[in-house]
């Protein structure tokens, strides 16, 4: 449960000034844990953080009902109990109209009041909108170019492409510090949501469509982000590291994903597309031309038709005969894991040959390590989840990254 | 097996020796604990003769009491099911972090997931709200049945039949691994090849038409058979809550089954309406779905707010606050239930407009809610509060259920939800409603209603600890996940890399097995109160005090719930019966005209159970084979017009005067 | 302490059971449950008819119901619907006169109506089979198709219960259990054939004239 000791001013949240709430939360217990990170309560990103307010804001003005409404039936429950002689007994009283007025209007002005934060919260906060602040104080500066990420969640991993830099890294993202990153997120084959907790709130990842999220980081760190969709057997292993650079950092991070040998080649994505989990992070110092509209149009192979083109024909009026049946053809998109014999996220039996609950795991997924054999799970230098390290960022060179598409030496699938 | 592999398909299907995971320890376990649990129950009722009655007087039986009783031990069975998968995931969160991997691999972990949310929500959930009502309202009503009694006993067959595929599943092939409702392209035939979404689709499906068939039953009884003298401003407002429910069921079930089957027909015939390619959308089965799944949260909590009424009021020995504004509450939910399913995935990218719609309109019904729980406060107010079970249960309910009422209405900020959704934020979120809310009510109902079904209490001391165990179990498993929630930490884990998210998992876990004591005191509870029955008996029909019509009958109460038909002048029409100094008449007795047993109501589940099966294994001529036998089955029995009969005058007196005696006895 | 609905004090005991009866009451409730059912079979279409709404633009670069539907021959399928309807008329009418015979006659026409219907769709779905349009050709055709042939499944439904119901007033002439059997599958032959005018003008009409 969460208790909060500082009820919070509204029209700062809803002007976005809610620097003065910090998260006073009132759990020793929590302190006493210590370690605990309540990245969503205590995030780095100004999104994320009027998010968090409204969350306090809500949950404040929420208590305000709450709280007496626990209160009171614990205390007629205790009052009215039936060994306590002294209490009033009106068996026949059941209705007062001055009661049912405000029982009915209490909650309505709360949902009123939260109606109207809402309404503003909802809109100022819709991730589809660019920015007009980087954090409560600052407003962006006019002519800033925001930072384009195109990010695709894959089985079991993530993509993104830095359009602006010509560089593809897996499972890793970086953005300078106080400039707006505007994301462009898409999947390859089922739903995932693009989730950095400490950076700003989730958005579904689909097929064939793009979401978007705008965003800002201000400050230094390395944190968490993964899927929070459920999206097929190798679910819990798809995460990725969000880092937040200085814009030295970032450049250099730059320079170090540009001087690495991968090119995502359409071979290079083709092979990545396949399924595996807890990739190492790596980087690609260039990929193909048009590589994000083919994985949106789910037209990844040069025979393929790409989405757009069958809108097109669709509303020219549709195709018919022999044009018809290779256009059908050319627009198999989703049996194509089958095809190749690879096991689609989530299959079993018939297809692999493996067992339906057996240890075995299905081709393309990285060998699961024996039960209870710990050295075949260690993972490199991977952060963890969830935990705001607040040190210094190591950016490209930190140990455990990749160079240039290839695993890193310290990662498993020994 | 077959050298012919051609044969064996034919004759097998998809099925190989191979899909039984005879290699699996756990399930080995289970399997043997399920047979010798199933091989003591069957040695039980050899040993007592009790097939004969059992065929006669249960499976076969039309009477709305009998079912309703069935549909409770049903639900409780799938309970300890539902239940066993959430102790795997709580055992397997608190230890697969970092090197350690835990006990169950991905592809098992993700089966127990998808599992467990179905069978809480369709096979125990959904049975033990159809069970009360089928049990209570004929009763408070004052009717003798339900208005399709063949149609009852149906349903509740075609609802076991569901749940007799999922359990199947356990043992032969696998489960769906594709979350509890098939969110698609996962559970397209492309990503999910194997049979655990079909199990899915059939055991919904079949188990739907009985739900929707149940609907449509108990609407047509609250409509059409109520005492005279009971107008809708007087109905008990248990009924008016389960009036409610079973609209909500008739107008939203059909939307499930439709999606399904679209789902069914992308599987099976290779259509395109939710894939990716040529030109499918799956964010139409996200909408759909939801369009069912909001108005089902209301289906499930809504009975369980009439439960709470009926003990509230019974146990303050008090009249309830405000009928007139729980009634336009509940009818207010009811509307407003198909106005909010946007708010299940805000994140889907919908626009501002679109998401501050939805959030607003789910704001809205806590009014009506935050309504129904003044009114259960103030009927506790001046009132003479005896602190039994079932009252206990209220008072918990209460206090759990605005936490996550409270939490609900937070989630429904969509900024606040994009942070929130999918965490276990939310997975706290909804257990803190469905446990303190729906499953609190039925424990509360079931042991309200126990004396009136069987003539004896429940033991007190065992109820207590029960109640002892699961709300502290309740606390202690779900409040870390609101914590693990605010930390980011997403739902549906099979494994995690921080070590420091332990000690919140190991503290759930605890928490789970407080909930386990819960459910083994329960059992005791029931062990003891069978034992003990002639010391907990009660002879006058009416243990608690009673308000409504169903405790003025003798418990449990004849096969045709009332001699006379009551005449009502009040909504507590029992309690102003009791206050004026009714007569209950003695004499006059005339023959009851009731209907016949049947056995066609579960032949029929039966062949959908083979069809179901035959379905998902593409065993063709099986298929083919069971739904001919279902249009046979089904026409011959439209053959028999002598589907009733007149219980006699005289046996109808022996039976009254028995309750005469018992009267003076007590 | 009374309650304002009850009597007040004094006043005679009021009745509290109903000495006098006649049996079970349930009567008239079969023909409210079986109109919840049409309710719900028909959120079952405006789930399909939504589907469509949302598909039914989605042609996977493939046929069109330009290109795909042939307007008069659906005219003609829609018309023996619609003369099948007035033929049950006809057969209820003669019910309400007693008439075993003739309402089995004009029950045997409304069945070779519904016949004629099913089979005629049938034919038109052999050639949009051949025209290279089958259900899995595109979004389109999936809604389109199922749509369509949901709501000849129930044509059919109605035929083998209409057959059923013959032999049973045939058996058991025409007494009130089968009267309300021919009531309810009246209710539900009208409501295929409002459906069917929704399946036309939005599948057919609008697909053809758009």
């Amino acid at each position: 449960m969460i208790v909060t000791t500082h009820r919070t001013d509204r029209t700062d949240i809803v002007r976005g000034r809610g620097r003065r709430l910090l998260p006073l939360l009132a759990l020793p217990l929590l302190t006493m844990l210590g370690g605990c990170n309540f990245v969503v309560l205590h995030p780095a990103g100004y999104v994320a953080e009027q998010q968090r307010n409204l969350v306090l804001a809500a949950t404040g003005l929420m208590l305000l009902i709450i709280v007496p409404v626990i209160a009171f039936t614990l205390i007629f429950a205790w009052r009215y109990r039936a060994t306590n002689e002294d209490a009033v007994y009106d068996p026949e009283w059941h209705h007062s109209t001055q009661l049912e007025v405000l029982i009915w209007t209490a909650p309505l002005m709360i949902i009123i009041a939260l109606g109207a934060l809402t309404w503003i919260g909802t809109h100022t906060l819709d991730p589809f909108r660019p920015l007009s602040k980087l954090d409560a104080k600052r407003d962006v500066p006019a002519g800033t170019q925001p930072l384009e990420i195109e990010a695709v969640a894959m089985d079991w991993k993530w993509l993104f492409l830095y359009p602006q830099y010509g560089i593809a890294t897996v499972n890793e993202v970086a953005a300078p510090v106080d400039r707006p990153i505007r994301f462009k997120i898409t999947a390859t084959d089922v739903m995932n949501t693009f989730y950095v907790p400490t950076l700003a709130g989730m958005v579904y990842a689909m097929p064939g469509m793009q979401t978007q999220l705008h965003a800002v980081i201000n400050r230094e760190g390395a944190w968490e982000g993964r899927s929070a969709h459920y999206s097929g057997a190798g679910f819990s292993n798809m995460f990725f590291k969000f880092h937040g650079l200085t814009n030295d950092g970032f450049d250099q991070w730059v320079a170090k994903a540009k001087s690495s040998s991968g090119e995502l080649s359409q071979e290079a994505y083709l092979k990545l597309e396949e399924p595996s989990e807890a990739e190492p992070a790596r980087y690609y110092k260039s990929y193909m031309q048009g590589l994000y509209d083919r994985i949106i149009g789910m037209c990844p192979r040069p025979e393929q038709m790409c989405v757009g083109e069958m809108m097109k024909i669709d509303a020219r009026g549709g195709a018919s005969g022999a044009e018809a049946a290779a256009n059908y053809d050319r627009l198999q998109y989703d049996n194509r894991m089958v095809d190749r014999g690879n096991e689609a996220p989530g299959a079993t039996g018939p297809a692999s040959g493996t067992g339906p609950h057996g240890q075995t795991q299905p081709q393309g997924m990285r060998p699961r390590p024996d039960m209870g054999n710990p050295d075949s799970r260690a993972k490199g230098e991977s952060a963890l989840p969830g935990q705001e390290k607040g040190r210094d960022v190591k950016g490209p060179d930190s140990k455990g990254q990749s160079e240039g598409g290839q695993i890193a030496p310290k990662q498993l699938n020994e | 097996m077959f050298a012919n592999m051609d044969l064996q398909q034919l004759l097998f299907g998809r099925f190989t020796i191979e899909q039984i995971p005879y290699h699996e320890p756990i399930l080995q376990a289970t399997f043997a604990g399920v047979a010798v649990v199933g091989l003591a129950v069957l040695g039980v009722i050899t040993y007592y003769r009790f097939w004969g009655p059992m065929w006669r007087d249960w499976i076969t039986s039309i009477d709305h009491k009998k079912i309703g009783i069935m549909y409770c031990i049903f639900a409780a069975v799938m309970l300890l099911r539902g239940f066993a998968d959430a102790i795997l995931m709580r055992s397997q969160q608190a230890v697969a972090f970092g090197n350690e991997q835990g006990f169950l691999p991905p592809h098992h972990y993700d089966q127990i997931f998808t599992a467990h949310g179905m069978i809480m929500i369709f096979f125990v959930a959904m049975p033990f709200v159809t069970g009360l009502m089928n049990f209570a309202v004929p009763l408070q009503i004052g009717a003798r049945d339900v208005a399709f009694p063949f149609l009852n006993n149906f349903s509740f067959w075609m609802t076991v039949a569901g749940g007799m595929l999922v359990m199947v599943s356990l043992f032969v092939g696998e489960f769906s691994r594709a979350t509890w409702l098939a969110y698609p392209p996962l559970s397209e035939a492309s990503m999910s090849p194997g049979v655990g979404v079909d199990y899915y689709i059939w055991a919904l499906q079949i188990a739907g038409i009985g739900t929707l068939l149940s609907g449509i039953n108990l609407v047509a009884t609250i409509v059409k058979m109520r005492a005279p003298g009971m107008t809708m401003m007087k109905l008990p407002i248990f009924v008016w809550s389960s009036l409610c429910t079973n609209i909500l069921i008739v107008a939203a079930f059909p939307i499930l089954t439709a999606v399904l089957a679209m789902l069914s027909l992308d599987r099976y015939v290779g259509t395109h309406f939710f894939t990716n390619d040529l030109g499918g959308n799956a964010m139409l089965y996200f909408n759909l779905i939801w369009i069912w799944g909001h108005p089902e949260v209301y289906i499930l909590i809504l009975p369980a707010f009439g439960v709470f009424s009926e003990i509230t009021s019974t146990f303050c020995g008090k009249r309830l606050f405000g009928y007139t504004s729980m009634v336009y509450a509940l009818v207010v939910i009811t509307i407003l239930a198909y106005l909010v399913w946007l708010h299940h995935f805000f994140t889907m990218g919908s626009g501002a407009d679109v998401n501050s719609f939805f959030g607003i309109t789910t704001m809205i019904i806590s009014i009506p809610t935050g309504a129904k729980i003044f009114n259960w406060m103030f009927t506790m107010y001046r009132g003479r509060i005896r602190f039994e079970v079932p009252m206990m249960w209220v008072v918990a309910f209460i206090v759990t259920f605005v936490i996550g009422g409270m939490t609900g209405v937070l989630l429904a900020v969509p900024p606040a939800d994009f942070v929130l959704h999918n965490s276990l934020f939310l997975i706290a979120h909804f257990h803190n409603v469905i446990i303190g809310g729906v499953l609190f009510g039925m424990f509360a109902g079931v042991t309200f209603w126990f004396p009136k079904a069987f003539g004896f209490k429940l033991d007190e001391f065992w109820g207590k600890v029960a109640l002892v165990f699961w709300v502290t179990g309740f606390y202690v498993a779900f409040m870390p996940l609101y914590v693990l929630g605010l930390m980011g930490v997403t739902r549906r884990m099979q494994h995690f890399d921080d070590p420091s998210l332990q000690i919140w998992f190991v503290i759930a876990a605890i928490g789970a097995a407080l909930i386990a004591c819960g459910i083994g005191s329960q059992i005791v509870m029931f062990v003891v109160s069978i034992r003990n029955r002639d010391k907990l008996r009660d002879l006058t029909g009416d243990p608690w005090g009673g308000r409504t019509l169903e405790w003025s009958t003798s418990s449990p109460p004849p096969d045709y719930n009332f001699a006379f038909t009551p005449v009502v002048h009040d909504s507590d029409a029992w309690w102003d019966m009791k206050n004026r100094g009714f007569a209950r008449p003695m004499t006059g007795y005339k023959p009851i005209h009731m209907p016949k047993n049947t056995a066609t109501g579960a032949i029929l589940a039966a062949l959908n159970f083979a069809f179901g099966i035959a379905m998902i294994w593409y065993v063709w001529w099986l298929a083919a084979l069971s739904f001919l036998a279902i249009f046979v089955v089904a026409i011959a029995h439209t053959f028999n017009y002598k589907r009733d009969y007149y219980i006699p005058a005289d046996t109808v007196s022996r039976t009254e005067g028995q309750r005469t005696r018992e009267l003076e006895m007590a | 302490m009374m309650h304002a609905d009850t009597a007040p004090p004094g006043a005679a005991a009021p009745v509290f059971y109903q000495t006098d009866e006649e049996g079970h009451h349930s009567e008239g409730s079969t023909m409210l449950g079986f109109w919840l059912y049409l309710m719900s079979d028909c959120l079952i279409f405006a789930t399909l008819f939504a589907t469509y709404g949302v598909l039914g633009r989605s042609y996977a670069a493939g046929p069109t119901p330009k290109e795909l539907f042939d307007l008069p021959g659906i005219a003609v399928n829609t018309a023996m619907l619609l003369f099948s309807s007035i033929t049950y008329g006809f057969a209820m009418l003669e019910m309400d006169r007693d008439r075993v015979k003739q309402t089995q006659i004009w029950l045997a026409v409304t069945g070779l109506f519904g016949a004629a219907f099913v089979a005629l769709e049938i034919r038109e779905f052999v050639h949009l089979f051949h025209e290279g349009a089958p259900p899995w050709r595109s979004a389109f055709l999936s809604s389109f198709y199922t749509l369509v042939s949901t709501h000849g499944l129930h044509v059919s439904m109605g035929i083998l219960w209409l057959i059923v119901l013959m032999v049973q007033v045939g058996k058991h002439g025409l007494i009130v259990e089968n009267k309300r059997r021919l009531m309810c599958l009246s209710m539900f032959w009208h409501f295929l054939d409002l459906i069917w005018i929704g399946v036309f003008t939005v599948v057919y009409l609008m697909g053809v004239l758009e």
